[in-house]
C-alpha cells in the first residue's frame, strides 16, 4: 500500500493576469520505506506540490485531483481532521532552518509543541521526549534548553528534522533540506536523514534542485519541468542514463569529477526555464530542446514507457516503441 | 613592509605570472561589547586570510575552493583592492600594487570582478546600456580601438552572448532572466577590456540548466581574449569543468594547489580528500567524512591548522609516518610534492620523501 498517492494533481494560482498553471497533472506514489526524489529548477512547481499535499497553499490557489495520504484524501478532508493529519500523518522539513525556528523560544519547547497540540503527551513528557528526539538526530539532550541562536546552521537543521519526527509521521517531506548548508555539513545532514529513514522505515519525499544529492539518497526520481513530471524511474538509471533530453541537460550540470567527458566542457541549455504564465505549446520543453523535431511544438507528450519501471514524456521515447501507460 | 622583509618570499620566478599575492594577511577586529573593558576582555581578531601566496598565470583559469568562512571571498576582495591587507603584497604585472587612488583606479580597470548574485549587482533603475557603459564613464573612456562608447557597449554585450545587443539597450534588469542578468554583469566587466576577471561564485545563484552556458562563456573569454580568471567556488565539480589549476583554502591559508586534474583526482592534502568525499554522487552515503562544524577563524589551531579534524592524525597514519608531533606543533607552508603540485601537509610530505627541488618549476 502506498503511503502517499497523488493522482492528476493540478494547481492553478489566480493572478491579475489570469490563471497561472503551476502544477499540471502530477501523479506520484510513495511506498513504505521508500524515498522519492522530486527534482527541478526554480519555478517548475515542486514546492507547490509540497504545499498542495498538506493543503498549505494560499487562498487564491485552486487544487484539483487527489492526494491520498494513508488512503485518505487530503484535499476533501474536514479542517479538524486535516489538522490532526498534519504532522502525525506527514511532516515537513522546510528549507532555511535559520528562519523556521522561533528565536525567542527554547528548542525543547518548540519540539514539544507539536506533541502537546496533538494531545500525544503532556508538557512534561513531551520535554523528555524532545530530549530523546535530539539524541536521535545526534545532539546532546541537554540542548533542549538552548535558544536557536546558540546553534549552528547544521544543528538547527538537525532540530528541524527532530521536529518533523516529533509525532512519528508515516511520511516526511524534505523541501530543500540542505540547500543553505555548507558541503561538509550537507553531507552530515544527508547521512542523518538516510539513517533515520532506514531505521524507522519512513516514506520520504525529497525535494531539491540538486540532482546529485537526490541520486545519493533516493530510490526513485521524478523530474519536473514547467509544472509537469517529464521523467521518472529508479534514481541511478535516470541520472546515469536519462531518457528525456531535459534530464540529460540537468544531469550534465552536476559533473562527475574525474570523468574526462566533463573536463573543460561545460554544457548547458540555451534559454531559460519558462515562466508559469507563458508555458510553450506542445511539449513545454521544445524551445530549449536540442533534439526537438516538427511534431514537438504541437503534440503534448504523455509519459511513455522508457525501460523497466521508467517513464518519460518525450515524443522520441514514444517513437522508440514506447506505449502510453 | 616589515613582515615582507623578515620573510623574503621571492617573486616566484614565474615568468607567466600576471598577478602575484605574497604573504597576504587580512584580519577583522571583533567588536568589543559593553563593559568588556571592565571585564578585561579583548576583542577577538578574525584572521580571515592568514598568509596566502598565490600566483595567477597569464590566460589561466584558477579555481579557489573551500568551505564558507575559509577566507576565499576575503582573498578575492583583497585582490580587487576592496579590502586592505594587514600584511603582504599584491603584484600586478610584476609591479607591487600601490595605494594611491590613481594607481588603484587603473588597476581596477584591468582587473574586473563578477559577483555571485547578478540581481543585486545590477542597479534596478538603470537600463542595461547604462549599466554596461558605467564602467567606461567612470574610467573616462570615450573611445577605444577607434570605437565609440556605443560600439564598445555593443561589442561587450555581443561577446557576452546577448545578441543582437541593440535589443538590450533600453531593457531593465527585471525584464531579464537570471542567466541574462549574469551575462550583463559579465559584459560590464568585459567592456573595459580587462586582463583579469575575478569571479566570485559566478553561477551558484543560477538555475542548473543555465549554469553550463555561463561557464562556457567564461571559458570562451579565456580562449578568445586570453583573460586570466580567478574563480571562487565551493563546488569542486565546477572546478573540474573549467579550471586549469585548483587552489584549496582552509582557515585562511591555501593548503593545496596544483593542476586541476592532479588535485581533483590525486589529492595530497587530507582536507582536499575530505572535500572530494562529500561531493554527492550515485552510490549512496557510504563514504567517511569530517565531523564537526566549519572552524572559527578567530581561533586558528597551533601547528597544522587542520590537525584537530585531520583523519590522518585520528587514524594514526600521522604517527605511523612519524610526524604526529610536527602536525600538532609545526605550521607547515606549501611544499612542492609533485611537479607544480603543492600541499601543506606533514604526512603527505613524509610520504613523498623530500620535496621536488623547487628549481624545476
Amino acid at each position: 500500500m502506498s503511503v502517499l498517492s497523488v493522482h492528476d494533481l493540478a494547481v492553478t494560482y489566480a493572478s491579475q493576469a489570469g490563471a497561472i498553471p503551476a502544477v499540471r497533472d502530477v501523479s506520484l506514489d510513495i511506498d513504505h520505506g521508500e524515498v522519492l526524489g522530486l527534482a527541478g529548477e526554480s519555478g517548475c512547481g515542486k514546492s507547490t506540490v509540497v504545499n498542495a499535499i498538506l493543503r498549505l497553499l494560499p487562498p487564491g490557489a485552486t487544487t484539483t485531483g487527489q492526494v491520498l495520504l494513508n488512503d485518505e484524501d487530503v484535499l476533501t478532508m474536514k479542517p479538524g481532521h486535516l489538522r490532526a493529519v498534519r504532522w502525525t500523518g506527514a511532516s515537513v522539513v522546510f528549507q532555511g532552518a535559520m528562519h523556521a525556528l522561533n528565536p525567542v523560544q527554547r528548542i525543547g519547547d518548540q519540539l514539544a509543541e507539536a506533541a502537546v497540540i496533538h494531545r500525544l503527551s503532556n508538557q512534561k513528557e513531551a520535554l523528555v521526549r524532545a530530549g530523546d528526539l535530539l539524541e536521535k538526530v545526534g545532539l546532546p539532550p541537554r540542548r533542549i534548553r538552548d535558544y536557536p541562536h546558540e546553534l549552528s546552521g547544521g544543528q538547527k537543521q538537525r532540530v528541524m528534522i527532530a521536529m518533523a519526527l516529533a509525532c512519528t509521521p508515516s511520511l516526511i517531506i524534505a523541501d530543500e533540506p540542505t540547500t543553505a548548508l555548507d558541503v561538509m555539513v550537507q553531507a552530515q545532514v544527508l547521512k542523518l536523514l538516510n539513517e533515520l529513514q532506514h531505521e524507522m522505515g519512513l516514506a520520504m519525499l525529497f525535494i531539491t534542485h540538486d540532482l546529485s544529492v537526490l541520486v545519493e539518497v533516493c530510490d526513485r526520481l521524478a523530474i519536473m519541468y514547467a509544472g509537469k513530471i517529464v521523467e521518472e524511474g529508479p534514481s541511478a538509471a535516470v541520472f546515469g542514463n536519462p531518457a528525456h533530453p531535459y534530464t540529460t541537460a540537468l544531469a550534465a550540470a552536476f559533473p562527475t569529477i574525474g570523468d574526462q567527458r566533463f573536463r573543460r566542457a561545460p554544457s548547458g541549455l540555451g534559454g531559460d526555464p519558462p515562466q508559469p504564465d507563458s508555458i510553450p505549446s506542445g511539449c513545454s520543453f521544445h524551445p530549449r530542446c536540442p533534439v526537438a523535431f516538427d511534431e514537438c511544438p504541437t503534440v503534448v507528450p504523455d509519459l511513455y514507457e522508457a525501460g523497466e519501471q521508467r517513464r518519460a514524456a518525450c515524443l522520441l521515447v514514444r517513437d522508440q516503441a514506447g506505449v502510453p501507460t | 613592509m616589515s613582515e615582507a622583509v623578515a620573510d623574503p618570499t621571492p617573486p616566484s620566478g614565474d615568468d607567466d605570472a600576471v598577478l602575484e599575492v605574497r604573504g597576504l594577511h587580512v584580519s577583522f577586529e571583533g567588536r568589543v561589547g559593553l563593559g568588556a573593558g571592565v571585564a578585561g576582555k579583548k576583542a577577538s581578531v578574525s584572521r580571515a586570510v592568514d598568509g596566502v601566496d598565490l600566483t595567477l598565470r597569464r590566460g589561466e583559469v584558477l579555481a579557489l575552493a573551500g568551505e564558507s568562512g575559509c577566507g576565499k571571498t576575503t582573498l578575492a576582495r583583497t585582490i580587487m583592492g576592496l579590502q586592505q591587507p594587514k600584511l603582504g603584497e599584491i603584484r600586478f604585472e610584476g609591479e607591487p600594487l600601490g595605494t594611491s587612488t590613481k594607481v588603484l583606479r587603473e588597476y581596477r580597470r584591468r582587473v574586473q570582478i563578477v559577483f555571485q548574485d547578478p540581481t543585486s549587482a545590477l542597479n534596478p533603475r538603470q537600463t542595461i546600456y547604462e549599466s554596461v557603459a558605467e564602467g567606461l564613464r567612470i574610467h573616462g573612456v570615450t573611445s577605444q580601438d577607434g570605437m565609440s562608447e556605443e560600439q564598445l557597449v555593443a561589442r561587450a554585450l555581443a561577446r557576452s552572448g546577448l545578441r543582437p545587443p541593440e535589443r538590450f539597450y533600453l531593457v531593465y534588469p527585471h525584464e531579464l532572466s537570471g542567466g541574462q542578468r549574469q551575462r550583463v554583469v559579465i559584459a560590464g566587466a568585459l567592456v573595459l577590456d580587462p586582463e583579469i576577471i575575478v569571479a566570485d561564485e559566478p553561477v551558484s545563484s543560477l538555475d542548473a540548466s543555465v549554469r553550463g552556458e555561463i561557464l562556457k562563456l567564461l571559458l570562451g573569454l579565456r580562449d578568445d581574449f586570453g583573460i586570466a580568471m580567478l574563480v571562487v567556488t565551493h563546488d569542486l565539480g565546477l572546478a573540474w569543468t573549467i579550471a586549469d589549476r585548483v587552489a584549496v583554502m582552509y582557515l585562511g591559508r591555501i593548503v593545496e594547489i596544483g593542476p586541476a586534474e592532479d588535485v581533483l583526482t590525486e589529492p595530497l592534502h587530507p582536507y582536499t580528500k575530505a572535500l572530494l568525499e562529500v561531493v554527492p554522487e550515485a552510490g549512496g552515503l557510504k563514504r567517511p567524512f569530517l565531523t564537526g562544524e566549519p572552524p572559527d577563524p578567530t581561533q586558528i589551531p597551533e601547528g597544522c591548522r587542520f590537525h584537530p579534524r585531520c583523519p590522518e592524525l585520528i587514524s594514526g597514519a600521522a604517527a605511523a609516518a612519524g610526524v604526529e608531533a610536527r602536525c600538532r606543533g609545526e605550521d607547515l607552508g606549501l611544499v612542492e610534492l609533485r611537479p607544480d603540485h603543492f600541499a601543506a601537509c606533514h604526512v603527505a610530505a613524509a610520504r613523498h620523501g623530500d620535496a621536488v627541488p623547487s628549481a624545476t618549476t
